[in-house]
């Protein structure tokens, strides 16, 4: 089987879920990357480097750089001729563009694999990840999203792949990019980091966010995220949302500060290799998953924690 | 304008799933079901369109059984004009339902589709993207905020990195994110009227769609449980712990 992988980057360095997609698409067959951007060269030779890719084709142009669905899709499918499974990582831009690839294709979408259990079988989460689905396709060519946290990356060198260069489908007129307000973070990535420490509703307020769960986060080196109450209440941004539907991760260490635990939170943290739940009340349900539990006040907890490390 | 709002009946968010004991699915007999809260944010945005006067009128529209009908009355309930239930007693994939939903785009002409992100229940995330797709249209997904310029509309949308605006041209197709907006109660004087709102029953083949399965569900399974650790008594425990485990110095 020939499959082909879209590589996310910045157009220098290729993200990490795609390395984890890499993995998934070595299981089924001959892994091809498509680098699709403006300027995205630098991108497609740190891509060719990947372990265990085949081929890297790079579409460059002014209408791929900003990864609109509307000019990516017609490119990845008209590539679709000559491979049988496209695969992408599960993250925004990934969920953004596969479906309309799988429309275009008339071929029935697999979100967020977990495993490959077949050359067409795969198990996925539905329910929030309350169920596991095993799945298997009938259609000629598969679409596929990759969940990033259930694979390992594939190493980001030894590899030495041809980098051809493809001319586009160009521009399909429907839609233009404004603009973006990128959170600047000092801080690693949520959905790579080591250690994450998540504030919930019971922080308060953005400042008293900060002052409590930041100093614990840089004395661990730890990503910072939240639950959907701190994010809708304003504490933290959008993109620290950690759950069903927020970001999935699965870190060393999940330090849960003032979360109750609610499904769609576990969701995206159950995977966790250590949970450890800082709560004041001891039936609150994040203490049923987490290996270590502390029950107490957390603005008397955290601080004295942080001193402590 | 009209925006035509597709509404999907799922378990309540508030229940908790549970595997059958045969393995083939979740069990949803005597369970809660609500519309998907994706749902309720798009039908709410519909409703602040309309409002505004941006949009004329509001259809919504679901893929499901006899039962979906108790959905579309409540997204009457709260300000939709009118509804069509498209009826199938198994289930529908996104594929089919989008397809199923361009056959109602091409008999409507709605200037915006609004749907629902993913749905809860099966957490596909796709249903949107590919009724963009087949109707050769753009797609606003993930949206945090829709503001509607002259013929086309622009779209603030939640991203890995933090939020992206994009332009899209009239007509579009925008799927909803948690922050789009809050949803509304439907008040009882309106849940009364909606009783009497027009709900039209289709089937699939109306629109000329096969819903025959691609994808076959073999097994579906409880997830690895985690069990309950223990609980440390002090802070000093816990950076006794840290530290055995390497992250404290
Ligand atoms: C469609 C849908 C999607 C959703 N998606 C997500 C998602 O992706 N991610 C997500 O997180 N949620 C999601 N939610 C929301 C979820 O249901 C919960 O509402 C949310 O996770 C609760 O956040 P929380 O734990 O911070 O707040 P709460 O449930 O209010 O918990 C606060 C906790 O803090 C504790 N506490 C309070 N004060 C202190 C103190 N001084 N010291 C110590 N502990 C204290 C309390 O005991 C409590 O357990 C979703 C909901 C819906 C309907
Ligand atoms: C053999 C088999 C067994 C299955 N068993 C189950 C099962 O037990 N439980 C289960 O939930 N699914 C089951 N499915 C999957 C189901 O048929 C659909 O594929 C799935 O529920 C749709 O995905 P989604 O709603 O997550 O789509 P998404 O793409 O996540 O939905 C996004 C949005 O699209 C719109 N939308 C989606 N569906 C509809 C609809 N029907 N009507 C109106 N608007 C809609 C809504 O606005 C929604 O917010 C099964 C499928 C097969 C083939």
């Amino acid at each position: 089987m020939k499959t082909l992988v879209w590589v996310e980057h910045d157009n220098a360095s290729v993200k990490d879920a795609t390395l984890s997609t890499v993995t998934a698409a070595a299981k089924l067959g001959e892994v091809h990357l498509l680098v699709v951007g403006q300027g995205a060269q630098a991108a497609a030779d740190a891509a060719a480097q990947i372990a265990g890719v085949a081929k890297v084709h790079l579409a460059d142009g002014a209408a791929y750089a900003n990864n609109l669905a509307e000019n990516v899709a017609p490119l990845i499918a008209q590539l679709m001729g000559d491979h049988d499974a496209f695969l992408a990582p599960a993250t925004t831009n990934g969920k953004n563009i596969a479906p309309r690839v799988a429309a275009l294709l008339d071929v029935m979408q697999i979100s967020d694999i977990l495993s490959v259990e077949g050359e067409k079988t795969f198990t996925r989460p539905i329910y929030a990840g309350n169920a596991i689905a095993t799945v298997e396709s009938s259609d000629a060519k598969l679409v596929i999203t990759v969940r990033g946290t259930a694979f390992e990356k594939a190493a980001s060198t030894g590899g030495s792949a041809a980098v051809e260069a493809i001319s586009g489908t160009g521009d399909a007129g429907l839609s233009s990019f404004v603009g973006a307000e990128l959170a600047k973070n000092e801080r690693p990535e949520l959905t790579s980091a080591k250690i994450i420490v998540s504030g919930g509703r019971a922080l308060k307020d953005a400042d008293t966010f900060q002052a409590t769960i930041f100093p614990l986060a840089d004395k661990l080196h730890a990503a910072v995220g939240a639950s959907r109450a701190a994010v809708d209440a304003g504490f933290a941004p959008n993109d620290y949302q950690v759950g069903q539907t927020g970001k999935i991760v699965a870190p060393e260490i999940y330090i849960a500060v003032g979360i109750s635990g609610a499904i769609q939170h576990l969701a995206g943290m159950k995977d966790s290799k250590t949970i450890i739940a800082i709560n004041k009340d001891e039936d609150a349900p994040i203490f049923q998953v987490a290996d270590i539990g502390l029950v107490g006040d957390l603005f008397t907890i955290v601080p004295e924690l942080t001193s402590k490390l | 304008m009209k925006i035509l709002v597709p509404v999907k009946r799922v378990i309540d968010y508030n229940v908790k799933p549970r595997v059958k004991a045969d393995g083939t699915g979740v069990d949803l007999s005597n369970v809660k079901m609500s519309m998907n809260p994706f749902d309720e944010i798009a039908v709410e945005e519909a409703i602040r369109l309309k409002e505004a006067g941006k949009a004329e009128e509001i259809i919504a529209v679901s893929v499901g059984p006899a039962k979906a009908q108790e959905t579309l009355r409540t997204a009457l309930a709260m300000g939709a004009d009118r509804a069509i239930l498209v009826e199938s007693e198994t289930e529908v994939e996104p594929l089919a339902v989008a397809k199923i939903l361009k056959g109602i785009v091409e008999a409507e002409n709605p200037g915006l589709v609004i749907l629902g992100k993913q749905a809860i229940d099966d957490d596909s995330n796709q249903t949107g993207q590919m009724l963009a797709a087949l109707l050769g249209r753009p797609q606003g997904t993930f949206a945090s905020k829709v503001e509607i310029e002259g013929d086309s509309v622009s779209v603030t949308r939640e991203v890995d990195g933090g939020l992206e605006t994009v332009k899209l041209s009239l007509p579009a197709i925008v799927t909803t994110d948690l922050r789009l907006n809050e949803p509304r109660y439907a008040s009882l004087p309106n849940i009364m009227k909606a009783k009497k709102k027009p709900l039209d029953t289709k089937s699939a083949a109306d629109y000329g769609v096969d819903t025959a399965p691609r994808l076959k569900t073999l097994k579906v399974t409880e997830p690895a449980v985690r069990s309950a650790g223990i609980k440390v008594p002090d802070v000093d425990t816990l950076v006794a712990k840290l530290k055995d485990m390497g992250i404290a110095n």
